[in-house]
């Protein structure tokens, strides 16, 4: 099976993420959007929780998702939706506490039908060009590495 | 000053940088050369050369009053890892979303 994820930068301040899901997009959406359903898969490395997951979805609602690896270890991230359209887009701006705040990722998550099932496109847009490095750069410091060897004695 | 990733992914934000890796990707070749298919002057394309060189991802070597470029795998293998990196932790997520769309469908919450 190929690789149904994937992952490309674009421009100076775009990254961009796309992902077939094989359930309706009304699923997918929901998915996104209630706090019951992201606390089960918004979650990083393995060994990871999210003990404290906001999701008001609406326009001005706010975000805060909380993780904790069960050993005093955690980050978090805030945000706020821009505006929603069921089941086929979400515009939100959101920022990570690593606990230093990163710069806002405006985020526009769009899911379309596509063959019974749904292509998500996730554009997220940085403010400039040194946001997105640090945006990525983090990501690597906050443990990938850890998430990315576990991932690999699994596959 | 130390080659990092932060540097090399600011280096790689500016499209004449990423012209020019590519340009390498091909060959060795001198300023003179590179400039060529550039509106640019050789000064202005030195600049993006030395900062490319300090994010470590072309080499340099010295032959007569030359210098001529090239890619340095070491440094475009580490920013490709890190993609991968990324690559690997959104998958494991969306993994984690296919069982929970399945369970949701299963129990016939949605059509």
């Amino acid at each position: 099976m190929s690789d149904p994820l994937k992952l490309t930068t674009e421009g100076d301040r775009h990254v961009v993420v796309t992902r077939h899901f094989a359930a309706p997009p009304e699923a997918v959406y929901r998915a996104h959007t209630e706090e019951a359903l992201i606390q089960k898969w918004i979650l990083g490395p393995d060994g990871w929780t999210m003990p404290v997951c906001v999701c008001e979805a609406k326009p001005g609602g706010k975000i805060r998702y909380e993780w904790s690896n069960g050993q005093g270890g955690g980050f978090s991230l805030t945000g706020e939706f821009v505006s929603l359209t069921p089941f086929s887009r979400i515009e939100h701006v959101e920022r990570m506490h690593l606990p230093a705040t990163t710069p806002d990722n405006h985020v526009v998550t769009s899911f379309a039908p596509d063959g019974g099932g749904t292509l998500m496109t996730m554009r997220m847009t940085l403010p400039n060009a040194e946001a997105r490095t640090a945006m990525l750069a983090s990501g690597m410091d906050k443990g990938m590495e850890a998430s990315y060897a576990r991932l690999e004695r699994m596959l | 000053m130390t080659p990092t990733l932060d540097t090399a992914f600011a280096a790689l934000a500016d499209p004449t940088r990423r012209a020019l890796l590519a340009r390498l990707a091909k060959e060795e070749a001198t300023v003179m050369e590179l400039a060529k298919p550039f509106a640019m002057s050789q000064p202005a394309i030195s600049r993006h050369l030395k900062v490319l060189e300090e994010a470590g991802l072309i080499l340099r070597r010295v032959e007569g009053t030359k210098r001529p470029c090239r890619l340095a795998p070491d440094g475009v293998a580490a920013v490709d890892q890190w993609l991968d990196v990324l690559r690997q932790a959104l998958t494991r997520n969306y993994q984690r979303l296919d069982d929970v769309l399945a369970a949701m469908t299963t129990k016939g919450k949605t059509p």
